[in-house]
């Protein structure tokens, strides 16, 4: 009975303002945006009682920026954003995957294209995991389904970006950003690497440290490209993170990640009420994506059916991961729009009988 | 098994948001699983306001749903766009000062509750939703009305404690409503 006081009804922006906190976030750098102004909200009014920096910039521009410059004095730090916000920040991201910076980015994404709706999307997907800047570079992408995993994917981004040097992304969606929901904040050691990299100030006994994106030299510049992509090479093999759903009997796998994830465990549970053997594998990071685990379903299952809140972008992958070897199909309403557990259940049965 | 699928609606300021939040976190407190779904955005200035509640002994699968177990209505706009929404056996408790008109269903049990009067008479219009939500609980005890005074002893900020018994007192009444409404 002890923890009871660690247990919280929040908001998914709320959990995560409070998680980033008590994972000893030295700095926060952002401009407020709905779905996630509660992030700022939150962190300004916890500021004055507790020791970290949360600090309004004048755009999205300027807060990336200011995150490269506190990672690379080794601070722990994070911004957050949504979807139009997050692309005013995507040449910042992509000096900070160069300088090889740990940091944690969040996108709470709501509907567009353009400045969109304020409701929630998965149609920042593509722009996550694809590359959202220029160049050469991966994030690692945490994509959380409830408000729970909205507080512990913060502290388990913080740990990642710092084992990689790598800046980590968590794409939520507006409804999991602004429903509230049971969360246990559970007692836990805050480890904190040390950072020799850092430009901390050139002591006497070791050489100047310098962080940059501009590396002028081709050679040069491939030497770092080949070190990008040996790293990205290490963390497609040890951080793929997915969850199984009723897949050890199933026919038929739904794939879907975040708020799409929670409405298609109903439609798992509708259909299995009607005797239809449906799963669901949901992807957990969308970088590294876990194809693997795709690719060995797809030998005993008949058909995949791939749940958006977009036009049809994961399905890409899904497909790349499948190989050929199954129909794969994608249903996805758009503009804010949440489709009902029933209505993706028809479209899914639907989809079936083509099979 | 409790797995009770409540659409909470109407104007923006009547309470509805908080009426969710406050039923939600009792349901935590009792040890229950709850999620708690605003619609946000344009409409919440000044038009409709609403909220999915769900509260549940097991897993909360989808934190949206199209159709409820119960309906707390507060406005005729409500009454309108959920009233058809509401599972065969379930209920709507409805504001009875401001819906003039409500669900003609027979397959559902509808109990009208004069809220707003009730809390004229208690010199506090705001604590009409929770005589709506003190009615609610008498006609379903999903949980108790102490487990509703400790969430809002948690909920309310210290300098508002103050308000804690008027809170009790409109939950009460709305009980006494809803037998009356039987």
């Amino acid at each position: 009975m002890e923890q009871k006081d660690d247990i919280r009804l929040m908001k998914g922006n709320e959990a995560m303002a409070e998680a980033a906190i008590q994972a000893g976030m030295d700095a926060y750098f952002g401009y407020p945006i709905t779905p996630q102004s509660e992030v700022l909200e939150y962190l300004t009014r916890e500021m004055p009682n507790r020791n970290f920096l949360a600090l309004q910039a004048e755009s999205e521009v300027a807060s990336i920026n200011m995150v490269y410059g506190a990672a690379g004095a080794g601070a722990r730090v994070m911004t957050s954003s949504s979807s139009p916000g997050w692309s005013l920040m995507q040449e910042g991201v992509s000096y900070i995957a160069s300088a090889q910076l740990p940091c944690l980015l969040v996108n709470v994404n709501r509907g567009g294209p353009g400045l969109g709706t304020i409701q929630p999307s998965q149609g920042d997907y593509f722009q996550a995991t694809k590359g959202g800047g220029h160049g050469d570079y991966r994030l690692l992408v945490l994509a959380p389904n409830s408000v729970q995993e909205m507080a512990d994917f913060v502290f388990l981004g913080f740990e990642l970006a710092d084992k990689y040097r790598t800046p980590v992304l968590m794409l939520s969606d507006g409804a999991i950003g602004q429903m509230m929901e049971r969360v246990i904040f559970h007692k836990r050691e805050i480890k904190k690497i040390d950072k020799p990299w850092a430009t901390t100030g050139k002591p006497k006994d070791r050489e100047r440290n310098i962080i940059t994106s501009l590396f002028i030299q081709p050679e040069k510049m491939e030497k770092v490209n080949l070190e990008l992509m040996k790293k990205y090479e290490e963390i497609e093999k040890n951080e793929v993170r997915y969850e199984e759903i009723m897949t050890e009997d199933a026919e038929y796998i739904i794939v879907a990640y975040g708020l799409s994830a929670r409405i298609s465990h109903k439609v798992v549970i509708l259909a299995r009420e009607k005797g239809i053997k449906l799963g669901l594998l949901r992807p957990i990071t969308l970088w590294p994506y876990p194809s693997e685990v795709l690719n060995k379903l797809a030998d005993r299952v008949k058909g995949m059916f791939v749940v958006e809140l977009n036009a049809g972008q994961m399905i890409e992958d899904v497909r790349l991961a499948v190989n050929g070897k199954i129909k794969v199909a994608h249903y996805g309403r758009m503009g804010g729009i949440i489709p009902s557990p029933e209505e993706v259940e028809e479209h899914f049965e639907k989809f079936i009988k083509t099979l | 098994m409790l797995n009770e699928e409540i659409i909470i609606a109407g104007f923006g300021g009547q309470g509805v948001l908080s009426m969710g939040q406050t039923l939600g976190y009792a349901a935590m407190v009792e040890g229950k699983n709850v999620s708690w779904m605003p619609s946000y955005g344009p409409e919440m200035r000044g038009g409709t306001a609403n909220c999915i509640t769900i509260v549940s002994d097991s897993t909360i699968s989808s934190p949206t749903v199209s159709r409820f177990d119960t309906g707390i209505l507060l406005n005729q706009p409500s009454m309108e766009k959920f009233g058809d929404r509401i599972k065969k056996g379930g209920i709507i408790v409805y504001e009875s000062t401001n819906i003039l008109h409500p669900s003609e269903r027979k397959d559902i049990g509808i109990y009208a509750i004069p809220a707003a009067d009730a809390a004229n008479k208690l010199n506090n219009v705001k604590v009409a939703n929770m005589i709506l939500l003190g009615a609610y609980l008498e006609k379903k005890p999903i949980i108790s009305i102490e487990g509703v005074m400790e969430a809002l002893k948690k909920v309310l900020p210290e300098r508002y404690h103050n308000l804690l018994p008027i809170n009790r007192k409109a939950l009460e009444v709305g009980a006494e409503l809803m037998k009356k409404a039987n």
